[in-house]
């Protein structure tokens, strides 16, 4: 009822392309952006650190590889490692060059990130589908295997893990354990939500509609003019290089220090997972289903005991596990196409009601 | 309506004038393994005319659309394009000259909706990089605009303005023909190859498919190469038709003197050997 | 100089100077090899009947093995725990197919690759629930297995010792290849399985039950990831951590070809043989741990020459 779009009409090609050309999805944003902002002043430390942070930070590796597996088609198993090539290059930058500006640093590891991505990318120009797997898995277990045998990344450290040193901008400490919270977390958020709205950009014109052509139907895509070298490697690169931030941010903002065992083959499985059960091939879905993988154990490990179930945290940590395996095989029968479909038919039904169509 | 394209001084246009050959196949051979797909063919292709492809199934015609936009890469012969004898090339290097298609099976982008569809006809056009494409704003928002007038003027010419934001997996076969129409459409080609583009529909959809190919052919000054297995369509639209049977030509000539000659009705109709 | 020296001639010049020691690798390359066929061979049998990626099969044979030495743990005798597991694996394969593939029949195959992602995960959490996450010990004289070891003296160029296990694991693997071989190629099954494999609607069209095939064909999976488990676990001990070397049954599968039986083998072979050799004689020159990879890099090196895989046709594309 409330949510009609009569009466707003286009009267130019941009304002038709916008965003969100319909209004009142622009003040439900506005809304969720006011929430976020106003967010530390309501939510404990825990919750900042311990939830919003690590969402947001894995909300944006799963729009990392929404890029390559959701837009461009082409599976990956690696996001774990490309994630860890951002925060080991993080890492040394920070330490080589500890005057600069550590946001800087984060930006710029992303690019290292994409290189490794480019490497292991080149060949997608010869194989496909599943053949692809093998050379993302190649990557997964390459790169977990240089930053624990190459010393150099972790500058020698007895541990083998990398500490993140403290760092401030603009007079406020930001990174390493002293930092607060809610100065980790409004960092998060302003990169989060940057890099999400270049990358809807970047999607919604030219660039990501070669993507979506060599996803779709890549012989046509070369039939029309699409270099299959260019898209496919551009896909890549964008997406390790985001992929690769994210990585950065989730050593720097979320866990404060990380071992090699961090970026393995499970943190890849986790990202597909939350890119699968948000929906492929969609941003929105990103966070939806970042939130869904990320929270439903918190919620778990919360609920049951407030449930009166009294359960070890390892148990509840299998449970979640179970839980969440059941879950993709249900959301794959139901809608394959994620969490992100369903808004989208929610908010298709919200259009007529109260009638069943229109 | 035909204020949309200027057929000369286009981007990428030869400015060839009509009756001149646009290009030429000489003694085209290709095989796969051993099975020989194309043997020796040679024909043109005028500037302005539309030249039907024609020919029993398993005859070649897909194969030969295939080695004219550089999918396939003949084994012999040669392929001159505007005057000049082409290279072997990628299928991308084609389209950049000029040369779009239509597919046999609807080849469209099954996660896009229609308007985006025809606006990926337009990437060879756009040049904005991409940093201008990140911020989608000043230089690149413009462009993206100027574009997508134009590919509105091709949707209102195709007369498809109400399947504008529906995915195209949602549309009828018919409507996703016309759909593949409008993304050739939108490259504007100098020459385009249109594989079949009746196939499966009804008699008032092959009307209206007709149509839009003529007006395409008059309008624009586009040239069309067409294979159809409907021959009254056929020999309503084309100029000049090209008949292969087993890999061969075995006519080429006008309409009526290809319907008249005996190996075609022999072709089709089958002769005891 | 000296780094291409030990790149290039070093390796070669120690397997001339200690042949027993290179026979000695060979032969574990080989046993390693013959494990990951093992795996490659349920994958294979899978996807030959229904055209799924099974990602689960590592899991499945943690599971199996798992299922059996907890039984035994339980006080239940070894060959009834033995009993009992396969049952385990038949009620697992009837679950499958009625919760997993029957509703997604139909579906791409990157949904159902992911469906048997889920079911991984699904299963690693059912078995740390019940069984604990901690390795256990393979009961392996429980069940018969010979234990010992038999050395072969070389002349004087060193002794070669060779496990009684990973030969019992190596001919296991080859009557069990030979049986699915007859069992594809000799009965009315097989040869439902194959047509399924082709074209499910024309399978079902000429009579065939796909839900009675796909049970089946879970099924026999199931028994040839317990034995992988029994084999894997006698060598080392049943733990989750198997889960990973079991994904090096995708580059097995990437040399063999995803259909062909007889490549799950060669490949299983040339990369559990190539990895060993591998690590031993180049990969202490980068500090050792490359078998983590390595196994992917053949496999790449490999697809970029060969897309179809060693035994693939060349595949023409279409449009």
């Amino acid at each position: 009822m409330f949510y009609r779009e009569a009466g707003q009409y286009k009267t130019s090609y941009a304002a038709d392309q916008q965003i969100f050309p319909i209004r009142q999805d622009r003040i439900g944003i506005a809304v969720i952006l006011v929430i976020a902002l106003l967010l530390p002043l309501a939510a404990s430390e825990f919750m900042l650190s311990a939830i919003a942070i690590p969402f947001l930070v894995l909300a944006l590796a799963t729009i990392g590889l929404n890029i390559l597996t959701g837009y461009a088609g082409q599976l990956s198993l690696g996001t774990g490692a490309f994630m860890g090539v951002g925060a080991y290059s993080c890492y040394k930058l920070v330490t080589i060059f500890p005057e600069v500006n550590v946001i800087v640093h984060i930006l710029l590891s992303g690019t290292f990130a994409a290189a490794a991505g480019v490497v292991f990318g080149l060949p997608s120009l010869r194989i496909k589908g599943l053949y692809l797997a093998v050379t993302t898995l190649a990557a997964q277990f390459f790169l977990e295997w240089c930053f624990i045998r190459i010393p150099w990344l972790y500058n020698y450290n007895s541990s083998g893990a990398i500490e993140v040193p403290g760092r401030e901008v603009f007079g406020t400490l930001i990174t390493g354990p002293a930092a607060s919270g809610t100065a980790r977390y409004y960092v998060v958020l302003a990169i989060v939500v940057v890099m999400t709205l270049l990358i809807k950009n970047l999607i919604r014109g030219r660039v990501g509609r070669q993507w979506m052509m060599i996803r779709d139907m890549d012989i046509a895509a070369e039939l029309m003019g699409v270099r299959p070298l260019i898209a496919k490697l551009s896909a890549f690169a964008v997406s390790s290089y985001v992929c690769g931030v994210a990585g950065a941010m989730f050593v720097f903002f979320y866990l404060g220090a990380s071992e090699p065992a961090v970026f393995s083959i499970t943190l890849s499985f986790q990202v597909l997972f939350m890119a699968i059960i948000g929906g492929l091939g969609s941003l929105v879905g990103s966070f939806f289903g970042a939130a869904f993988i990320w929270i439903l154990p918190i919620l778990l490990r919360v609920g049951l005991p407030a449930l009166g179930v009294d359960v070890a945290a390892e148990t509840v940590f299998q449970v979640a596990q179970m839980v969440i395996g059941a879950l993709i095989i249900f959301f794959l029968i139901v809608e394959p196409h994620g969490l992100a479909r369903l808004w989208a038919i929610g908010k298709e039904k919200l259009r007529v009601w109260p009638f069943p169509y229109a | 309506m035909n204020a949309f394209v200027d057929p000369v001084g286009m981007a990428g246009h030869s400015g060839l004038t009509k009756g001149e050959v646009l290009l030429r196949v000489d003694n085209v051979s290709l095989s796969f393994g051993g099975v020989k797909a194309i043997t020796n063919i040679s024909f043109d292709i005028l500037k302005g005319e539309v030249r039907a492809i024609i020919g029993p199934n398993g005859a070649g015609k897909t194969s030969m659309l295939n080695v004219i936009n550089g999918f396939y890469h003949p084994q012999e012969g040669t392929i001159t394009w505007r005057g000049q004898v082409r290279r072997k090339m990628r299928p991308y290097e084609a389209a950049s000259h000029g040369i779009a298609r239509t597919f046999q099976n609807v080849a469209l982008f099954k996660g896009m909706t229609t308007l985006d569809n025809i606006m990926t006809g337009r990437g060879l056009k756009m040049n904005k990089n991409f940093f201008w494409q990140c911020l989608h704003w000043g230089p690149a928002l413009n462009e993206e605009i100027e574009h997508r007038r134009k590919v509105e003027e091709i949707i209102d010419f195709l007369e498809i303005q109400a399947i504008r934001k529906t995915p195209v997996g949602r549309l009828p076969y018919g409507l996703q023909k016309r759909v593949e129409l409008a993304r050739a459409l939108a490259m504007e080609p100098e020459l385009l190859l249109l594989d079949e583009p009746m196939a499966g529909m009804n008699l008032e959809e092959k009307e209206d498919m007709s149509r839009f190919i003529l007006d395409v052919n008059q309008q624009f000054g586009t040239t069309i190469a067409l294979i159809e297995h409907d021959m009254g369509v056929v020999m309503d639209l084309s100029d000049r038709v090209v008949v292969l049977d087993y890999g061969r030509k075995i006519a080429d000539g006008p309409p009526e003197e290809v319907q008249s000659n005996q190996d075609v009705i022999d072709a089709y109709l089958g002769v005891p050997h | 100089m000296d780094m291409l020296y030990n790149i290039l001639i070093d390796p070669f010049v120690q397997m001339v100077d200690a042949p027993d020691f290179l026979i000695q690798v060979v032969w574990e390359g080989f046993v390693a090899g013959v494990l990951y066929a093992l795996i490659a061979l349920g994958f294979v049998l899978i996807y030959k009947a229904s055209g799924v990626f099974n990602f689960a099969q590592g899991i499945m044979v943690v599971f199996a093995g798992l299922s059996l030495v907890g039984l035994h743990e339980k006080g239940v005798p070894a060959w009834l725990a033995l009993i009992l597991a396969i049952g385990i694996m038949a009620i697992l394969a009837v679950c499958i197919e009625k919760f997993v593939m029957r509703p997604l029949v139909g579906q791409p195959d990157i949904i159902l690759l992911m469906a048997t992602i889920g079911m991984t995960y699904f299963l690693i959490g059912l078995g740390e629930v019940i069984f604990g996450g901690e390795p256990k010990q393979m009961i392996t004289s429980e069940l018969g297995l010979p234990t010992g070891s038999t050395a072969f003296e070389m002349g004087e160029r060193g002794l070669v010792i060779l496990q009684h296990i990973d030969i019992a694991a190596a001919v296991i693997a080859l009557l069990m290849v030979g049986g699915l071989a007859v069992f594809f190629n000799r009965t009315r099954i097989g040869r439902a399985l194959r047509a399924v494999a082709d074209d499910h609607t024309a399978a079902l069209s000429v009579g065939i039950s796909l839900n009675q095939i796909w049970a089946i064909v879970w099924f026999a999976a199931g028994i040839v990831a317990l034995a992988t488990g029994i084999m894997w676990g006698a060598r080392s001990d049943v733990s989750f951590a198997l889960e990973i070397v079991a994904l090096k049954a995708l580059p097995v599968l990437i040399l063999g070809g995803f259909t062909s039986i007889p490549g799950a083998i060669i490949g299983g072979l040339i990369i559990g043989i190539g990895e060993k050799i591998g690590e031993i004689y180049w990969g202490s020159l980068v500090g050792g741990g490359i078998e983590s990879w390595l196994a992917y890099v053949i496999a790449l090196i490999f697809l970029l020459f060969r897309p179809q895989g060693l035994f693939g046709e060349k595949i023409i594309e279409r449009i």
